[in-house]
C-alpha cells in the first residue's frame, strides 16, 4: 500500500533550492491531513550535511544519495535514482519543483514508472472525501485554471511552481531520520557528457515574450537612471521596457518601446515606473496581468489602470525595492 | 541524417480573451498556429539538413484533421514529409497517453534525431518530449537554446535558470527546443505550392500503429490524470491607490503584492 509524501529537493551549486523547502512545507500540511510522513529525497555529491536543514523545515525523513554520478544534474542518473527509490518505497504523492530540472526529470520518471504527472501546479489540496490529491494549475496561457486528479495510479505526482508554496520556519528542535542509500549506477547511465558549465547566460529577450516587465517613463528623468530599473529587473527576472518619450530622447533602444507606436506586451507583471499613462502607451500594455505603478503625480492616468498604485518617488522606492527583493532570495 | 520534428497545432493563446461579463473564454476567431517552440524546432531541423547533405526532415503531429494546415505550413517551410496522427480513440489523452501514441508512431520510423518543442502554449506542461524519449529509451536534452553537429555527435546548449550546460550526446536522441533556438523562416511561394501540390500529409490512425501501441495506453482510458474541473480565474478587481506612504511602506506594499501574485 502506498503511503507518505516524497519531495525531490534540488540543489544548485550545493545550495538547497528555495522551492525544495517550499515543497517540504506544503508536503507537511498534506501529510498531516493524511496522517502520513514527509520524506525528502536529496541527490548530489557531498550533500549529507544538508539533510538536517530539511528536517528542521518539516521533513520526517531524508533519503540521501551521495554519489559522483550525481555531482551535476544529468537526466538519466537522476531518473534512475528517483525511480529506484520510488519503486522500493511506494509513496502516495511525489512533488518536484517546476524548474528546468524538475520539468526534465519528473516527466521522465512518470513515463518510466507509469503514473500520472501534473505540470506547474499552483495549488495542492487533499480532497476531503476521496483523500485524492487535487492538483490545480493554470492552462491556456493562464486564461483558465484546471484541477487535475490521478485516481488509479500511484504515486500521484506534480511539479509545483516555485514561489507559490510557503516554507516553514526553521525549527531546530525537530527530529527526523536520515537514510543513506546506495544506487548501483553503471557507466552507461551517464549517457550524455557535460562539456562545459557556463554560469549566467542571461541574454536580452524580446519584451513581447517577457513574463515580467519593468518599464520606465519620463519620470525616470535621465538615461543613467535606467540602470536603477535594470537592477530591479535583474532581481525580478524581468525585462526593461520604456515609454515613447524615453526612446525619443535616446535614453533607451527603440526595441524596448511599449505602446501604440512600439510593441504590445501582455506580461504577468508590468511595473510602470514614472510613467504617466498616456493613451498611446496604455494601448501597448493594458492587457498585462498585474500592473503596479509608481508615480509622483497622484492624478497620473496610469493609476486608473493599475492594480496597485503608489504615489511616490521612484528614485527612492526602486532602489529599496531592489534591496528588499535581494534579501527575500537569500535563505534563512 | 534523419530528423523528425514533433509539432503541435495550438490556438494562439495571446489572442484569447475573456468575456468580461460571463468570465468565459472567447474561442471564436482565435487563430491556430504551429506552437512557437515547435516551429523553432522545425527551423533548427531544416538548418541541420542544410548542413548535412542527404538529410531529411519529417514533421509529425498528433491532433484533429484540421491540423493538416499546420503540417502544410511545415512542408512549405521545407520539411520533406508530414504525418498526421489522428484517431477518435486518441481523444482525451493526457501527456502520458499522448507521448505513448506519438512514441508508437516514432517506433515505426527511422530517425537519428527527434526534436520536440519544450512546451506548448495551450497546455504549458513541457512533459510530452521527455516522456516520448523515455518510451523510446533514448537520451533527452531539454531546453535547447543552440544545437550543433560535431562528427556523429550532437552538441546542445542546455539552458537552466542560472547557467547553461554544453552537452554532448550520441544519436539517436531527443532534444526539446526553446523558441530562441532558431528564428523560423517564412514559407516560400514555391514551398507553399509544393506543400499543397506535390507533397502530401500522410494520415496515420490507430490501425497504423496498433502493433506498437497498447490500447490501454491511449485516449481518456489510457490517461493516468483526469481533469476534475476547470474554471476561469476570478475577474480582476478594482485597483488600489496608496499615497502618503513612507518609502519603506511603499516597498512593503509592493512586496506583498508580488508575493500574493506568486511573482516572488
Amino acid at each position: 500500500m502506498s503511503r507518505d509524501i516524497y519531495v525531490i529537493v534540488e540543489l544548485r551549486d550545493g545550495i538547497l533550492s528555495k522551492v525544495g523547502l517550499e515543497l517540504v512545507g506544503k508536503a507537511r500540511e498534506l501529510a498531516d491531513n493524511l496522517g502520513q510522513d514527509v520524506v525528502a529525497i536529496l541527490l548530489g555529491l557531498g550533500i549529507k550535511g544538508k539533510a538536517r536543514i530539511l528536517i528542521e523545515h518539516g521533513a520526517d525523513k531524508v533519503i540521501v544519495v551521495d554519489d559522483p554520478m550525481l555531482s551535476e544534474y544529468v537526466t538519466e542518473p537522476f531518473t534512475k535514482a528517483v525511480c529506484t527509490i520510488l519503486t522500493e518505497k511506494q509513496p502516495e504523492i511525489v512533488l518536484f519543483g517546476a524548474t528546468s530540472i524538475g520539468r526534465d526529470l519528473a516527466p521522465r520518471v512518470s513515463a518510466r514508472i507509469h503514473t500520472g504527472l501534473t505540470a506547474d501546479c499552483t495549488k495542492l489540496e487533499i480532497d476531503d472525501d476521496s483523500k485524492l490529491l487535487l492538483m490545480t494549475r493554470p492552462a491556456f496561457g493562464g486564461n483558465i485554471m484546471a484541477t487535475i486528479i490521478c485516481q488509479d495510479f500511484r504515486p500521484q505526482m506534480a511539479t509545483v511552481r516555485p514561489g507559490v508554496m510557503v516554507a516553514l520556519e526553521n525549527d531546530t528542535s525537530r527530529k527526523g531520520e536520515i537514510e543513506e542509500l546506495d544506487i548501483k549506477f553503471n557507466e552507461s547511465d551517464m549517457n550524455v557528457k557535460i562539456r562545459e558549465v557556463i554560469k549566467s547566460t542571461k541574454k536580452a529577450v524580446d519584451i513581447t515574450e517577457a513574463k515580467y516587465i519593468v518599464s520606465g517613463g519620463r519620470g525616470v528623468g535621465e538615461p543613467g537612471k535606467f540602470n536603477m530599473l535594470k537592477d530591479l529587473a535583474g532581481e525580478l527576472g524581468a525585462e526593461v521596457a520604456a515609454s515613447r518619450v524615453c526612446v525619443d530622447s535616446g535614453w533607451i533602444d527603440k526595441e524596448c518601446q511599449v505602446g501604440q507606436t512600439g510593441k504590445t506586451v501582455r506580461p504577468d507583471l508590468y511595473m510602470a515606473c514614472g510613467i504617466s499613462g498616456a493613451i498611446q502607451h496604455v494601448a501597448g500594455m493594458e492587457g498585462s496581468e498585474l500592473i503596479i505603478a509608481i508615480n509622483k503625480n497622484e492624478a497620473a492616468p496610469i493609476f486608473n489602470l493599475a492594480d496597485l498604485g503608489i504615489v511616490g518617488d521612484i528614485n527612492k522606492i526602486i532602489p529599496k525595492l531592489t534591496e528588499a527583493l535581494k534579501k527575500s532570495k537569500t535563505l534563512s | 541524417m534523419k530528423i523528425i520534428v514533433c509539432a503541435k497545432q495550438v490556438p494562439d493563446t495571446t489572442e484569447v480573451r475573456l468575456d468580461p461579463k460571463t468570465n468565459t473564454l472567447i474561442r471564436d476567431g482565435v487563430p491556430s498556429i504551429i506552437n512557437p517552440d515547435d516551429k523553432a524546432g522545425i527551423e533548427a531541423a531544416l538548418q541541420l539538413k542544410e548542413k548535412v547533405p542527404g538529410s531529411t526532415v519529417t514533421v509529425i503531429c498528433m491532433g484533429p484533421l484540421q491540423a493538416d494546415v499546420a503540417l502544410r505550413e511545415a512542408l512549405a517551410m521545407g520539411c520533406d514529409d508530414a504525418i498526421l496522427i489522428t484517431d477518435r480513440a486518441f481523444g482525451g489523452s493526457d501527456t502520458w497517453a499522448t507521448s505513448s501514441i506519438i512514441a508508437s508512431a516514432l517506433k515505426k520510423m527511422d530517425f537519428d534525431l527527434i526534436i520536440t518543442g519544450r512546451q506548448a502554449i495551450d497546455g504549458d506542461t513541457a512533459q510530452v518530449g521527455p516522456q516520448i524519449a523515455e518510451h523510446l529509451g533514448i537520451p533527452q536534452v531539454t531546453y535547447a537554446e543552440k544545437i550543433d553537429l560535431e562528427d556523429d555527435k550532437l552538441v546542445v546548449w542546455r539552458q537552466f535558470e542560472d547557467c547553461c550546460h554544453i552537452i554532448e550526446v550520441a544519436m539517436p536522441c531527443l532534444v526539446t527546443s526553446l523558441s530562441e533556438l532558431a528564428e523560423p523562416r517564412f514559407m516560400s511561394v514555391g514551398g507553399i505550392v509544393d506543400a499543397y501540390n506535390s507533397k502530401e500529409v500522410k494520415i496515420w490512425s490507430y490501425e497504423d500503429v496498433k502493433d506498437t501501441l497498447d490500447e490501454a495506453n491511449m485516449g481518456l482510458k489510457g490517461s493516468p490524470t483526469k481533469v476534475s474541473k476547470s474554471f476561469t480565474k476570478e475577474a480582476k478587481g478594482e485597483g488600489i491607490l496608496l499615497k502618503d506612504l513612507t518609502d519603506d511602506e511603499a516597498v512593503a506594499a509592493i512586496m506583498t503584492k508580488l508575493q500574493e501574485k506568486h511573482i516572488i
